[in-house]
């Protein structure tokens, strides 16, 4: 008899998330954040040199059009925020292609919010206060950990993230019996960066704590601003609980034509890997035109939450049917 | 031959890597959610046994490695090679030393055994899970203790040695986890 109808997490655990969905309301609409919602299926995508969209189409003959469902909600939501809406939330589902695995499945659930006026320092204090919500009496953290990249990069490896050395990152890739990341990353800094910390620093990170990475280097910004004091690095965080990569944050690129130049050389370097060509979303450009206000934003994974919270290892543990069984 | 792609890759899949058989053991998908995504791969070495975990790009691929296994009678010892034959089709391998390894001190004529063929010669041999062998040498027992507690070495007819119950007599036929190398029970002729 087949049996791959069943979910394959268990009842009480949908039951959690449904109290989880409903404390992350009751978090944001006591401090006056307002929930709102955008659409998953858009006309443009992002252009995140390292994402893969899925696409569907458009048919209302004779039009037919490619349409993109999300990978984050982050374009729409600064259009809102740019046109006044003050701080904003929304709960919603975000599509990835060709990510599966353990952490990861294509289609997952994420908590996006926007606090204006807000620096970083402030929203990791937010992120804090929503993390303690969400795990009290339910799972006792230590003490939250703030650390800079630049700081946790060294003490686990020697290497300084900002300034790239081959011969160096390559000397520690065979000290750390991984010789293949000299062939995997050859000169590229950002593919050293994303080895080495996946590898060899994230998995010990944050252990039964919340810890805070900030300050990533300038060639990982996405669309975080360029840190004012020090131009090397950029204001994004991303935070770990048990070496699990949870969420991601930035204080908010506002500057309309450099993100018009970040977006130019995404969509270069996404033809250099030979990923599919999208489309510029330029409403996002005319949306900080016209005014983003200053504000920091973060998107928590609620999946992988889920899996920190109940110490499930695998994703499929803690939604009712992952891809294989949809 | 064919190739399988890292998205592919799962446990007990065979494929080459640095021009030796292997099989893929784990396979973790990791990926920075801004940054790139790889293959996190434990694989073991099937000519050395030695399990090594190597990263690859995601989406990069390994040839396959023709590896089968397959059932075989163990026939015998002419000193430099052990001969297997497959039972159906008769036809007959000849073993190193080395390919059959551990599995040696298990090996009794005409068990039935699993040979690992890569590229249609020997690469390992797997005893059965469970072998009965006759006991050729061990100390006199005590009579009337069945308790199992302490036990003594016994010597197996192919050369293995392994603890039995004190109550165990030379000459009796037992049987033997070979994973674990542990005595399961006395076997009633």
């Amino acid at each position: 008899m087949q049996s791959d109808w069943q979910p394959s997490c268990s009842i009480e655990l949908l039951r959690l998330r449904a109290q989880l969905l409903a404390e992350i309301r009751g978090f944001f609409s006591a401090r006056a954040v307002l929930e709102v919602e955008t659409p998953l299926l858009s006309y443009s995508s992002g252009t995140d040199p390292q994402l893969d969209f899925f696409t569907s189409d458009y048919c209302s003959y004779p039009l037919q059009q490619t349409l993109y469902l999300q990978t984050s909600p982050e374009f729409a939501m600064k259009r809102l925020l740019a046109a006044g809406s003050g701080s904003i939330y929304q709960i919603c589902k975000a599509f990835r292609n060709g990510e599966s695995g353990r952490t990861h499945n294509p289609e997952f659930t994420i908590i996006e919010w926007y606090s204006v006026d807000f620096t970083l320092t402030q929203l990791m204090d937010e992120i804090a206060d929503l993390i303690a919500v969400l795990f009290k009496d339910r799972y006792q953290l230590e003490t939250t950990q703030r650390i800079s990249y630049q700081e946790v990069f060294y003490k686990n490896t020697g290497l300084d993230p900002l300034l790239f050395n081959y011969e160096q990152y390559s000397a520690y890739a065979l000290k750390s019996e991984s010789p293949e990341a000299i062939e995997l990353c050859k000169a590229d800094h950002n593919a050293w960066l994303d080895f080495i910390f996946s590898h060899h620093i994230q998995p010990s990170m944050g252990k039964n704590a919340l810890c805070m990475v900030y300050g990533y280097p300038a060639c990982q910004s996405s669309l975080a601003r360029i840190n004012k004091d020090n131009s090397k690095v950029t204001d994004r965080v991303e935070i770990f609980i048990n070496g699990i990569e949870l969420g991601n944050g930035y204080y908010e690129l506002t500057d309309a034509q450099e993100q018009n130049q970040r977006f130019d050389k995404e969509i270069e370097l996404r033809q250099q890997s030979n990923r599919p060509i999208i489309v510029k979303n330029t409403q996002l450009i005319a949306a900080l035109e016209a005014g983003l206000p200053e504000c920091s934003g973060m998107a928590i994974g609620i999946d992988r939450l889920l899996m920190v919270l109940t110490k499930n290892n695998h994703i499929e543990d803690v939604i009712p049917f992952s891809l294989a069984r949809s | 031959m064919a190739s399988y792609s890292t998205n592919e890759f799962k446990a007990g899949l065979k494929v080459m890597l640095d021009s030796d058989p292997c099989a893929i053991i784990e396979n973790e998908f990791v990926k920075p959610g801004k940054g790139q995504a790889f293959n996190r791969v434990k694989i073991r070495n099937l000519k050395t046994g030695r399990v090594i975990e190597r990263t690859f790009k995601s989406g990069d691929s390994l040839e396959a490695a023709d590896v089968v296994d397959v059932a075989m009678q163990y026939l015998y010892n002419d000193g430099d090679f052990r001969h297997f034959m497959v039972p159906d089709t008769f036809e007959q391998y000849q073993c190193t030393e080395k390919a059959v390894s551990d599995a040696s001190k298990w090996l009794k004529d005409q068990d039935i055994c699993t040979v690992t063929l890569w590229n249609d010669s020997p690469l390992s041999v797997t005893p059965g899970n469970f072998v009965e062998l006759a006991i050729i040498e061990t100390d006199p027992g005590v009579r009337g203790d069945t308790s199992g507690g302490g036990g003594k070495p016994a010597v197996l007819e192919t050369g293995a040695v392994v603890r039995v119950p004190l109550f165990v007599q030379q000459g009796e036929v037992i049987k033997v986890d070979t994973r674990t190398g542990e005595y399961i029970s006395r076997v009633k002729e």
